[in-house]
């Protein structure tokens, strides 16, 4: 039972660091970028091929992996969403696709498809013993990542001046480029910061499930997506939420209903959630003005 | 000819629908007659005019309901394997192949529409991404269930588990129909290119007739202003349910041609890429325009094949080209540029415009 709701907590961290950037970005720029779990499978294998072939030590592996997400999320938004800033939502959703598909198959061709094995980059680190139960370094990591993620964020957000543009924007674009806010490079930066995280969650997602394949992204990245929606989308502390109850429900379907139907109970409780709460567990009600 | 040229503009629209349908017919089964089909293609005729259907039902939700839904492979996987279903129990007693397709295109598409009701109702209460975002979990949810379902028939008649072969209790006669994850198998491919034309045509007709008739007036009033249409007394639930079941329907008579031109067909094959392939036909075709639809979902089938020769960078030529056409269309200078080309031909313009919507 604890240990259930141990890796849950743990797989939901990773959830909730993937959904800090769908939640980000779409806070920001109201789309919904669904190229972003390709981005971790990106992450995953820049930090797999940095350890097995150039031999770095695992925190210059994740630290490669952020820089290189990090540009790669730059040179996305700058090449693909940037010209489609006045465009409708799904013309940009559809661009996001193809995004996606291009970062899936550009890893199939450099990568090929055969599954990578992860190697275990926090073996060296000491485990949790709690009574009988033993608790895995990588879960550890994982949850106080996400609690260090979690408090800088909220903090860049709130006490720092380009995260107070970043919020001005999400709210109103318009009246933050009159208060001479450079609305493109807050964008930019969002997808920055989104991109960096995801890299990070790819590292722990392929240290805790350590399968690699160009596709491993996309899964992770729907409910990912999932969770940001549950907990509220555009809000920070609700991708957070939303995040660790998905991964929670999950292991618990897993454990105690069917292993086969664990994916089918997280999306009902979601749609149960909506049905209740149409704007999420932490998200804002937004009266319609005729 | 002066006849021609009175008739309504969303008339003119329709025509044009059934005679791209027809040509293409024509050209492909005279192409096909002549032998200048290489096999790949002719392997791809019922897939297209399955995605065709699939494009245009989705196109009803999305374009003329204004609803985005992530999840109608779920629909078109209900319709596939209750088509197969149909077609398998009855193979005994119902000699003609084309009357068993034809049942099972209608009890998919009865039973695609079924759960449509049973998601409408509390999916059409939600607005925008949260709509969104709950179609694709219904998707998912489908999927999912389809990948633990067992159906066999015997002589006692059908028999159905969520968990294994062994506890249907099916007799050692039995055969199964349906085996979790891998799907049927043994399917006798029923599906002909001209049953499938037919079904176009037939979803074709049906849908224009009901987006120029008085429901679909007042399912595009709710899509361009909820609130006023309410107000003037239209009942939005109702009709957004009524364009959300019948696409479902259609998309699971689709599924259900689909399936019957394969001779295994197994649940992730309609998995959410399989909607958002279809959302992509629908928005590069031009979102409300159903002719747009039509050809995108005709071409882009056809592109990797087209591009088979690349080989392994077929997918990402694919990506790549979906991104460009993105752009291009999306681009004020290429935009403004085919105003004006629109301008010198009336027709045109109109078109234009309702691509543009």
């Amino acid at each position: 039972m604890l240990a259930n709701l141990i890796n849950g907590i743990s797989l939901g961290s990773v959830y909730a660091i993937i959904a800090l950037g769908y939640t980000m970005v779409y806070g920001i720029a109201k789309m919904l970028n669904f190229a972003h779990g390709d981005v971790i499978m990106v992450g995953g294998y820049i930090a797999f091929y940095s350890i097995t072939l150039m031999g770095w030590p695992p925190a210059l592996a994740v630290l490669a992996a952020i820089v290189v997400c990090t540009a790669l999320g730059i040179v996305i938004e700058r090449l693909a969403y940037k010209p489609l800033r006045s465009a409708t939502s799904l013309a940009v959703l559809i661009t996001a696709i193809g995004v996606s598909y291009f970062l899936q198959n550009a890893a199939l061709l450099l990568w090929t498809s055969n599954t990578k094995v992860f190697p275990n980059i926090f073996e060296k680190l000491p485990g949790l013993r709690l009574g009988a139960m033993q608790i895995a370094p990588v879960t550890i990591i994982t949850v106080l990542a996400n609690i260090v993620i979690m408090v800088t964020l909220t903090l860049f957000t709130t006490k720092t001046k380009m995260g107070k543009a970043m919020r001005a924007v999400s709210e109103d674009k318009g009246a933050a480029t009159l208060m001479g806010i450079n609305v493109n490079r807050t964008i930019s930066l969002t997808f920055a910061i989104g991109s960096g995280l995801a890299a990070i969650a790819g590292v722990l997602l392929c240290t805790a499930y350590p399968t690699l394949q160009p596709t491993t992204g996309s899964m992770p990245g729907i409910k990912a997506f999932t969770a940001a929606v549950f907990g509220g989308i555009g809000s920070i502390p609700g991708a957070m939420l939303g995040g660790i109850l998905l991964g929670v429900i999950e292991i618990f379907g897993k454990a105690y209903v069917s292993t086969q139907l664990s994916d089918a109970i997280v999306f009902a409780v979601l749609i149960i959630v909506l049905l209740v709460k149409p704007t999420g567990l932490l998200g804002r009600k937004v009266n319609e003005k005729v | 000819m002066d006849k021609l040229k009175n008739l309504k503009k969303s008339t003119k629209v329709s025509f044009l629908n059934y005679g791209i349908v027809l040509v293409f017919f024509i050209v492909v089964t005279a192409l096909a007659n002549t032998g200048h089909l290489t096999n790949s293609f002719k392997g791809q005729l019922i897939p297209i005019v399955s995605y065709i259907i699939m494009a245009l039902a989705l196109n009803l939700v999305v374009g003329i309901s204004g609803e985005l839904s992530l999840g109608h492979a779920g629909f078109m996987s209900v319709g596939a394997f209750s088509g197969v279903v149909v077609s398998m129990t009855t193979a005994n007693s119902i000699a003609e192949g084309g009357v068993r397709l034809v049942l099972a295109i209608v009890i998919g598409a009865l039973l695609a529409g079924i759960v449509g009701v049973i998601i409408g109702i509390p999916v059409l209460r939600l607005n925008g991404d949260y709509l969104a975002i709950v179609t694709l979990a219904f998707g998912e949810i489908i999927k999912n269930v389809m990948n633990c379902l067992y159906v066999g028939v015997d002589g006692a008649g059908l028999h159905m588990s969520f968990k294994d072969a062994a506890s249907m209790g099916m007799a050692a006669d039995g055969k199964m129909l349906i085996n979790g994850p891998m799907g049927a198998t043994g399917i006798t491919k029923l599906s002909t290119f001209t049953g499938g034309i037919i079904l176009l045509l037939i979803v074709l007709v049906v849908i224009q007739n009901l987006v120029n008739s008085r429901t679909g007036r007042a399912i595009m009033a709710i899509r361009d202003n909820r609130i006023a249409a309410e107000a003037s007394g239209v009942p939005v639930t109702k009709h957004k349910l009524i364009a959300f079941v019948t696409s479902a329907a259609m998309a699971g008579a689709a599924g259900a041609l689909y399936a019957l031109n394969y001779s295994t067909i197994a649940p992730k094959k309609f998995d959410f890429n399989t909607s958002i392939l279809i959302l992509v036909f629908v928005v590069l075709g031009g979102i409300g325009n159903l002719t747009g639809s039509i050809i995108a979902a005709a071409l882009l089938t056809i592109l990797p094949e087209m591009l088979r020769k690349f080989a392994d960078y077929r997918m990402l030529i694919y990506a790549i080209v979906l991104i460009v056409v993105m752009l291009a269309t999306n681009n004020e200078k290429i935009r403004a540029f085919l105003r004006d080309l629109g301008k010198k031909d009336k027709d045109t313009g109109a078109k234009e415009e309702t691509a543009n919507e």
